[in-house]
C-alpha cells in the first residue's frame, strides 16, 4: 500500500500547481448562479484555458490516479468546477469515446474538449426517476431519421445546451432494459420545448424538456439500436465513482472554515459542537481515502469503479448533508439567512441523496451486486 | 499512488487467516466461552512463532521487520475471529518485555481505568495496584478496574491496532448477516429479498468499507490525526455492524448460542480502549483549527 505520488504523478502535480497559480488570478468574476448564459460562457472559457494548457482531456485519457490529482489540486486552488461542461466531459464524452464510431468521435469530442459545445442529459422522465429503465419517450425510424416524442425531466443546463444525450425506447415489446437506444439530439431541432424548473433553493437549476416529433438523424445513434442500456451503464458507474472526488476536497475546506467561524463566534467552546466537527473531519478524511482506494482498484483492473462507486456515493451524499447541518449549528440564527453561502449549500445538498440514483437505489445495488442478496422489491 | 495490498501483504493476510481458522475456529471459540478466564498458552506461543507479536521488531532484534500496514492486516484477522487475549499490549511489548516477542510471555497493560487479562498476564505494564475484578460483559475478556487510573494520552499505535480489530469485527458481522439473509427463509422467500433487511446489510458494508480505507491509510501514513479518524470510523462500523447483524438474525441473534453477541460485546470492550471515542473526536477537532486538517 502506497499513498505517495510516483515520479510521473509528482511531476504532473507540480506542473499543474504552477499553472493554476499563474492562471487563476486572471480569471473573470464568477457569474451569479441564476445567470445561465453567463455560466455557460464562464465554464466554456475555463475549459478553453484547460485545453490550451493541455489539461482538457484529463478526465478521459489520463490514468485514474492522475485524474484524482487534477481534481485535488484544482479544488484546493479554488479553480472553477466543470459546471456546464459536466455532462459533456464526464458523461456523453466518455460514452462517445468508448462506444462511438470514428466519425462520431471526430464530430463531437473536439468541441467538448475545446469548450465550444455544451451537453445536457436526457435520461430521467417524469414517470421514471431512479427506475431509469421505465423510460417511455418513444422513437421510431422514419427514413434516415428517428422521430422522438415524449418528455424528460431534471435536465441540467438544458436551456444553454447544444446537444442532449438522449435515451429513447425504440422497442416497446422488448424486456424493459433491452429496447432502449442512445441518441445525440441537437437542442435546436424543431419540436423541442424547454421549460425551466425552479428548485427548492430558489434557482432554475434544471428544466423539463418536451419532445414533439423531433427528428434526430439515425447517424447520431451511439451503439446499436436497442443496446442503449449497456451503453449507459458505462457512464453511470463513473458518476458514482470518482465524479465527486473534487467535492470531497471542497468539503474538507468548508469544514476548516466552519472551525474558524465557530472560534470567532464562541461556539467552539461547546464540546458537543467541537466533537461533531471532529467526527465530520474523520468522515471526510475517510471519504478521501475511500476515493483513493477505489481509484487504485480501478487502475489495477483497468475498469471504472462499479458497485464500489455506490458505497462512496451513498456515504458521501449523506456526509455532505451532515456537513451543512453542522454549519447551521455553527451559524445559529444566521443559518436562516439566504445571503450566507452555507444556507444555499445546505439547501442544494438535499439533492445529493436523490440525484444519480437515490440512496435507496444505492443500498439495493450494494445488497445485490456486492453482498449477493436476492433481488427484492 | 498505489493504495492497494501488495502481493506480500495479501499473502500475509491469507496466511494469518488460515492459521487462525486452524487454531481458533468455531469449536475453539465455543470452548473458550465455556471456560472463561483461561488463556490458551499454546495458541499464544503459536502466534509468537508466526511472528504476530514480533512483526514490527527489526530483524536485527529477532523480529520480522515489517511495518504498521502489515500489523493492521494481522490484527484485522484477529478481530474477525474474536481471538482473545491482550494482543495489542503484548505486540507493543515486543522487544521491551522479555518473552513478549516470541509469545512466551503474556503482557497486559493498564489502559485508562481498566486492565484486560490481569490474572493470566505474566507482566502488567503500568500501575495495577489495588485492581478489583469486574464481572466482565464480554465472556472472552476478563477485566479489572484500577482505582484512580486516569486516561493518559494513548500511544497512536495502540489506537490503530484497536481500530484494526474493530475493522475485522465489522467485516465479519457483515458477512454473517449477508450469509443469514441469503439462507434464512420467511414468508416463503429468503429474508435478504426484503428491502428492509437488504438495506441493513448494505449499510453494514458501507460502514466497514469506509472504515477499511481509513484504517489502511492511517497505517500507511502513521499520522496521529489519520489514526484518530480511523478509530472513529472503525468503532462505528464494528458496534453498529454487530447490532445490525443481531437484528438481521432476529430472535436467533438474541440467544447465547449465536456468536453475534460475542462480536458486539468485544466491540464494546474495544471502544473503551486507548482513550476512547471522545479523545479521538477532540484530536480531530483540534486538527481543524491547527490547519492540519
Amino acid at each position: 500500500m502506497d499513498l505517495s505520488d510516483t515520479p510521473e504523478e509528482e511531476e504532473f502535480r507540480a506542473r499543474l500547481r504552477e499553472w493554476l497559480a499563474k492562471t487563476l488570478p486572471g480569471l473573470p468574476p464568477k457569474p451569479s448562479p441564476d445567470d445561465w448564459p453567463g455560466r455557460r460562457a464562464y465554464d466554456l472559457g475555463w475549459q478553453r484555458r484547460l485545453y490550451d494548457a493541455g489539461y482538457a482531456d484529463v478526465h478521459w485519457d489520463a490514468s485514474p490516479a492522475t485524474r484524482l490529482i487534477f481534481l485535488e489540486e484544482t479544488e484546493k486552488a479554488g479553480a472553477p468546477y466543470v459546471g456546464a461542461n459536466f455532462v459533456g466531459l464526464l458523461h456523453a464524452g466518455p460514452t462517445i469515446a468508448a462506444e462511438g464510431t470514428e466519425e462520431q468521435r471526430e464530430r463531437w469530442l473536439p468541441p467538448i474538449l475545446r469548450g465550444e459545445e455544451v451537453w445536457c442529459q436526457g435520461f430521467s422522465e417524469p414517470d421514471a426517476g431512479s427506475d431509469l429503465a421505465a423510460l417511455r419517450t418513444r422513437a421510431w425510424r422514419d427514413g434516415d431519421d428517428y422521430v422522438v416524442t415524449g418528455s424528460k425531466i431534471w435536465t441540467s443546463h438544458a436551456e444553454v445546451a447544444d446537444w442532449c444525450e438522449l435515451l429513447v425506447r425504440t422497442d416497446p415489446e422488448a424486456p424493459r432494459h433491452r429496447g432502449i437506444t442512445w441518441l445525440a439530439m441537437p437542442m435546436d431541432a424543431p419540436g423541442i420545448t424547454v421549460r425551466p424548473l425552479r428548485t427548492l433553493a430558489g434557482s432554475a437549476e434544471f428544466a423539463e424538456v418536451f419532445l414533439d416529433e423531433v427528428r434526430v438523424p439515425a447517424v447520431n445513434r451511439v451503439g446499436d439500436e436497442n443496446d442503449g442500456w449497456r451503453v449507459t451503464l458505462v457512464t453511470l458507474s463513473f458518476e458514482r465513482g470518482t465524479a465527486f472526488a473534487g467535492e470531497v476536497v471542497a468539503c474538507r475546506r468548508v469544514l476548516g472554515e466552519l472551525a474558524v467561524e465557530a472560534r470567532e463566534n464562541g461556539r467552539w467552546d461547546d464540546p458537543a459542537l467541537r466533537r461533531r466537527l471532529g467526527r465530520l473531519n474523520a468522515e471526510f478524511r475517510a471519504l478521501w481515502r475511500l476515493t483513493q482506494w477505489n481509484v487504485s482498484a480501478a487502475q489495477a483492473s483497468g475498469s471504472v469503479p462499479g458497485a464500489a462507486g455506490s458505497v462512496f456515493k451513498l456515504r458521501y451524499s449523506h456526509a455532505r448533508q451532515e456537513l451543512y447541518d453542522a454549519a447551521a449549528e455553527v451559524l445559529g440564527a444566521d443559518c436562516l439567512d439566504l445571503d450566507r453561502p452555507w444556507t444555499l449549500d445546505r439547501l442544494s445538498s438535499l439533492s445529493y441523496t436523490i440525484a444519480a440514483g437515490t440512496s435507496q437505489i444505492q443500498h439495493s445495488i450494494i445488497a445485490e451486486r456486492i453482498l449477493g442478496l436476492p433481488k427484492g422489491r | 499512488m498505489r493504495f492497494r495490498l501488495t502481493d506480500d501483504q495479501r499473502a500475509l493476510r491469507d496466511g494469518t487467516r488460515q492459521l487462525l481458522v486452524r487454531r481458533f475456529g468455531g469449536e475453539a471459540l465455543r470452548g473458550a466461552v465455556e471456560s472463561p478466564g483461561r488463556l490458551d498458552r499454546a495458541l499464544w506461543r503459536a502466534l509468537g512463532e508466526a511472528g504476530f507479536f514480533a512483526l514490527r521488531l527489526p530483524e536485527a532484534e529477532g523480529g520480522v521487520g515489517l511495518g504498521l500496514p502489515e500489523a493492521v492486516l494481522v490484527f484485522e484477522e484477529a478481530g474477525r475471529v474474536l481471538l482473545p487475549g491482550p494482543l495489542a499490549a503484548t505486540h507493543l511489548a515486543a522487544g521491551v518485555v522479555p518473552g513478549a516477542a516470541t509469545g512466551e510471555a503474556v503482557v497486559s497493560a493498564v489502559d485508562g481505568g481498566l486492565v484486560e487479562w490481569l490474572a493470566q498476564a505474566d507482566v502488567v505494564r503500568g500501575d495495577a495496584a489495588g485492581a478489583v475484578p469486574m464481572r466482565s460483559l464480554d465472556p472472552l475478556t476478563p477485566l479489572h478496574r484500577v482505582p484512580g487510573g486516569a486516561a493518559a494520552d494513548p500511544a497512536p499505535v495502540a489506537v490503530l491496532l484497536t481500530a484494526a480489530e474493530q475493522l475485522g469485527t465489522a467485516a465479519r458481522v457483515c458477512e454473517l448477516a449477508a450469509q443469514h439473509a441469503r439462507a434464512r427463509e420467511q414468508f416463503g422467500r429468503p429474508v435478504g429479498a426484503f428491502q428492509a433487511v437488504a438495506h441493513l446489510c448494505a449499510g453494514m458494508l458501507v460502514r466497514s468499507e469506509t472504515a477499511r480505507a481509513a484504517v489502511y491509510a492511517a497505517a500507511v501514513t502513521g499520522d496521529p490525526v489519520d489514526i484518530a479518524a480511523a478509530r472513529l470510523l472503525a468503532d462505528e462500523a464494528a458496534v453498529r455492524g454487530a447490532r445490525d447483524c443481531l437484528q438481521v438474525h432476529g430472535g436467533m441473534g438474541f440467544t447465547w448460542e449465536s456468536e453475534v453477541h460475542l462480536h458486539l460485546k468485544r466491540a464494546w470492550v474495544r471502544t473503551q480502549r486507548a482513550g476512547g471515542v471522545t479523545q479521538s473526536e477532540e484530536a480531530l477537532a483540534a486538527a481543524l483549527t491547527a490547519g492540519t486538517a
